[in-house]
């Protein structure tokens, strides 16, 4: 297992190389400053860490034999990573959908680059300019790259649901999941854990560095 | 990843539930300090160096107790740091020659 | 273990086709793949030899360009992805749970969905002849040829999904050997008292896992590119191909030494055998493996020195290029010091072995000729790349290969080889694989480029050409021989005994071919060539010390054949087509996955059917 987690290291580290190196390299927006909403991803960022805490919970329980207590723990960290998901679907149709409102009154030089090109359409008179510029994977290299990034993530996530709603279902079957039978749970967790970790590093990465200006 | 590799060998000093706890705590910690420093402007020239430090510092947390890199066999922690630090040295080796600190 | 409802009972097949297809024995994994393998590199071969035929003279007309460029694609990436590195795979099965002194790998069932998908890989990717032609854009497809503008046809689409199968199959295969090889060890062996081919298998499999997922991330955004109409590699909207090269080669370098590896394992056991020495300076060539294979991350922009990646970056792949030919030279020279004052036998594997020698020497020294990057703006993109990638792979890992083959065909069979007719195969090759490559280095100083379908006469280059193809002819001739030579030998040659070599390693310390279960007993390790100790009754230096836990078993469970790793990459294969032809097949990629994963719950829930 550890030997999977760090040939997956490798490919998130080419993910993220991919990401950084064409940051700054798209040539039109929506940018990074443009959609992301830190309070929201700070949010969803706080389930999945907790998530990785009831997933060591469950492990204690389970080495302790006491298989409610287990269960509770399970289950909830399979929500959390549901709810992660959830938050990640809900950002992504946001960041599609984005719309922009100008006012087409104030000076350029307090506008971002996307809200000038925006402002451009602006007809003469006109206070306000409101327009969809939605960002897709097709947008921009920002687009591609930040979806493919997150996107692989998120798939990542999927799958270690999936195994942990497995095994929750399995735990019901009598000897199937057991304090000897421990390493089973192990390895998900290892999995889990290392999911999470590399969101720390893609929330510091993309999401904090990503809004920050001049970076 | 089945019943088939059961030889793989396993440790015994786990820590408590009460440590994973104040781990947790740690780490929601650091967070929402990452997240409030992005809001200081005092500290806006130097917040790269610092969330590097306080993102490094809970990937560290969870890879020590969570995923007991600390308690286990030497030759598995071996295993990852090398993806790790290959992965590192590869993202960086790019990002230099794409001229990005330039 | 409790059985579950739905849980099929696993096979018993003995024999015939369903023991082969539902087998998990680590020696019959390892037969399938080298036969596999071997298929598919004669295959290689017949596009390399169709080539060589239009290129035998000037302003041929045999085939046409556009299949001339499948072909040296195809010959490309077969010989890689579709011959060395299943070739080797073939030894890792077959040796390495003999060298250690276990029963099997691992994961057995693991193991079997390893073939299967490399099965299911190579037929994706040769399936595209037939479905409307193969990928065309060089074995590293760069970025933008490989862009839906330049090239609409799915032969990029059958290249880019065959190969991520390929990396599944490959990579499960190295979580097998890397856990095989740190768990599975008997009782004793050390690290340091490992065989050098286990050495060797352990540092590759650890490569293959880090360097594969680079590939396989840049595959998944060309693949984004040409489906979904993403801007990775596309220069319209700002995305940049030279990241293509670079995320390739990061992959690319290691890749190579991937294939290399094994074939130095191959060579460190035959020699020592052969010479009746221990191999010289063990640590050393340990240690300079894994330099090799740590400074392989540090060299990958050498392939990229004519893109221009500006004065500081050209000076340090040069050097980090030049440096890492140091650790190469050690082991060349542990090889010499090895047969140095040796009582040498020449027998065919070592007849092979030392042709290695000299062959990858020579290419080792046209390699620091373009590590230089001022010398390398000649050579890049001529023939003399083309000759040094053919002394590494050919003269290297082939040659190794087939000493290989050689040298455990009694042990793998329970018969011998016919001596005379092996040392043949070997001059025929040695001549042949000369007058092929060797001319080529004059071609590419002479500036004749690679990937050109024909030239015209008053270029000078009519000569050297007609001697390449000449040799081809003689190199495929080496392998007739060597077919016949395997063929009869294993309906009727000599019945070998279970260590015709006098061997070193614990694989000849049993009967040939080996019982299913391998060792009645595990043994207990005390010394480095542990087997040859053993029978010179060396005195046991105190007690065995480290190694991995070994079994303590005392009556022998053997895993049972399964259905489900076959089962598993059937679906990937699905899967695989209905990527390739995307839009509504994605519904058939869908189907696909499905049948994996009611494959993969069948097989966590399949019952041990122990008689416990
Ligand atoms: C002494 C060690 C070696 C050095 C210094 C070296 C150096 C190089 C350099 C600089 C190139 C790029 C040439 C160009 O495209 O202009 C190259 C290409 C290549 N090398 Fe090596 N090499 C070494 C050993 C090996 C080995 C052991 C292998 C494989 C078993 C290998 C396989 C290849 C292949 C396949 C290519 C060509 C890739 C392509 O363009 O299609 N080399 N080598
Ligand atoms: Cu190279």
């Amino acid at each position: 297992m550890w030997a999977f987690l760090g040939s997956d290291c490798m490919f998130f580290g080419s993910l993220i190389a991919t990401y950084l190196v064409y940051k700054n390299r798209s040539l039109s927006g929506p940018l990074p400053v443009d959609v992301f909403s830190i309070p929201t991803t700070s949010v969803s960022t706080f389930v999945l860490l907790m998530s990785s805490m009831s997933m060591v919970l469950a492990y204690a329980a389970l080495r302790r034999n006491r298989m409610k207590t287990f269960r509770i723990w399970l289950a909830s960290t399979a929500l959390m990573g549901m709810t992660f998901l959830a938050f990640q679907v809900f950002e992504f149709h946001a960041f599609a959908n984005h719309e922009v409102v100008v006012d087409c009154t104030a000076p350029i030089g307090e506008l971002t680059a996307l809200e000038q090109s925006v402002a451009a359409d602006c007809e003469p008179g006109q206070h306000e300019i409101e327009k969809q510029v939605g960002l897709t994977p097709r947008t921009n290299l920002f687009g591609s790259t930040f979806f493919t990034l997150t996107g692989f993530h998120g798939a990542h996530v999927t799958l270690g649901v999936v195994w942990l709603l497995s095994m929750f279902f399995l735990s019901f079957k009598k000897g199937a999941v057991t304090p000897e039978k421990e390493l089973n749970l192990d390895l998900a967790a290892l999995y889990w854990h290392f999911v999470d970790i590399v969101w720390i590093i893609i929330f510091t990465v993309v999401y904090l560095f990503g809004v920050f200006p001049g970076f | 990843m089945t019943q088939e590799s059961q030889v793989i060998q396993h440790e015994s000093a786990h820590p408590t539930p009460g440590t994973y706890f104040k781990v947790a705590m740690a780490l929601s910690a650091i967070t929402a300090i990452e997240v409030a420093v992005f809001y200081l402007e005092f500290v806006r020239h130097a917040i790269i160096p610092i969330l590097v430090l306080l993102s490094g510092a809970k990937f560290i947390l969870v890879c020590m107790y969570y995923m007991h890199l600390k308690f286990d066999d030497r030759i598995f922690s071996t295993m990852f740091v090398a993806g790790l630090v290959t992965a590192s040295g590869v993202v960086m080796a790019l990002m230099a020659l794409f001229r990005f600190f330039a | 273990m409790t059985t579950v409802p739905f849980a099929i009972p696993r096979p018993t097949h003995p024999t015939g086709v369903w023991s082969w297809i539902t087998t998990i024995d680590h020696k019959k994994i390892g037969v399938l793949y080298g036969v596999t393998a071997f298929v598919l590199f004669i295959i290689g071969g017949l596009e390399a030899l169709l080539m060589r035929i239009q290129l035998a003279g000037p302003n041929q007309d045999i085939v046409s360009p556009e299949v001339f460029n499948q072909l040296f694609t195809m010959h490309g990436t077969t010989m890689i992805f579709l011959a060395v590195m299943p070739l080797s795979a073939a030894f890792f099965n077959f040796v390495i749970p003999l060298q250690i002194g276990a029963r099997d790998v691992a994961f057995p069932r693991l193991n079997a969905f390893s073939y299967w998908t490399f099965l299911g890989g190579a037929i994706l990717l040769n399936s595209s002849w037939f479905l409307g032609g193969a990928t065309n854009a060089g074995w590293f497809g760069y970025a933008p040829l490989t862009s839906t503008a330049q090239n609409p046809g799915n032969g990029i689409d059958f290249w880019i999904i065959s190969l991520q199968v390929l990396g599944v199959a490959s990579l499960a295969a190295a979580f097998n050997f890397i856990v095989t090889i740190v768990n599975m060890r008997a009782p004793g062996m050390s690290f340091m008292r490992m065989p050098l081919f286990t050495w060797m298998t352990f540092i590759t499999a650890i490569l293959l896992v880090l360097a594969f997922p680079v590939i396989t991330v840049a595959l998944i955004e060309l693949y984004f590119d040409r489906t979904f109409g993403m801007n990775f590699f596309n220069v319209a909207t700002g995305g940049d191909p030279v990241l293509w090269q670079h995320l390739f080669w990061v992959f690319g370098h290691p890749e190579v030494y991937i294939l290399i590896l094994p074939a130095m394992g191959i060579v460190s056991e035959i020699l020592p055998t052969f010479a009746k020495k221990p191999l010289f300076g063990y640590s050393t060539v340990v240690l300079a493996g894994a330099i090799i294979a740590f400074m392989g991350w540090m060299v990958w922009s050498h392939h990229m020195f004519t893109v221009g990646l500006g004065p500081i970056p050209t000076a340090v792949f040069t050097l980090t290029t030049m440096a890492i030919a140091v650790p190469t030279g050690i082991k060349i020279f542990n090889w010499m010091a090895t047969i140095w004052g040796g009582s040498m036998e020449y027998k065919a594997p070592l007849l092979f072995a030392l042709g290695f020698i000299a062959l990858f020497t020579i290419g080792g020294i046209s390699g620091i000729m373009h590590a230089m990057a001022s010398s390398d703006a000649q050579q890049q993109d001529t023939y003399f790349i083309v000759a040094h990638i053919h002394y590494v792979l050919f003269g290297g890992a082939i040659v190794a290969v087939v000493g290989g083959i050689y040298y455990w065909f009694p042990k793998i069979t329970g018969r011998m080889y016919n001596e005379a007719i092996g040392k043949l195969n070997f001059w025929v090759m040695f001549v042949g694989m000369n007058l092929v490559f060797f001319p080529m280095h004059f071609l590419g100083l002479d500036g004749m480029p690679r990937r050109i379908y024909t030239y015209d006469a008053n270029m000078g280059w009519s000569l050297w050409n007609g001697v390449s193809t000449l040799g081809a002819l003689v190199l495929g001739l080496s392998f007739l021989i060597f077919i016949y030579n395997i063929v009869t030998s294993w309906r009727n040659g000599e019945a070998a005994d279970g260590d015709p070599w006098d061997g070193r390693t614990l694989e000849w310390s049993m009967s040939s071919p080996p019982p299913e279960y391998n060792f009645a007993e595990i043994p207990t390790v005390y010394d480095r060539d542990a087997w040859w100790a053993e029978k010179r009754g060396q005195v046991h230096h105190g007690v065995p010390v480290g190694g991995g836990s070994g079994e303590e078993e005392h009556s022998i469970h053997m895993p049972q054949p399964s259905y489900w790793p076959i089962v598993v990459s059937i679906g990937l294969v699905i899967a695989g087509f209905g990527l390739v032809y995307h839009g509504t097949y994605f519904a058939v990629a869908a189907f696909g996955v499905l049948i994996g994963m009611i494959g993969v719950y069948a097989w966590s829930f399949e019952p041990v059917n122990d008689p416990e």
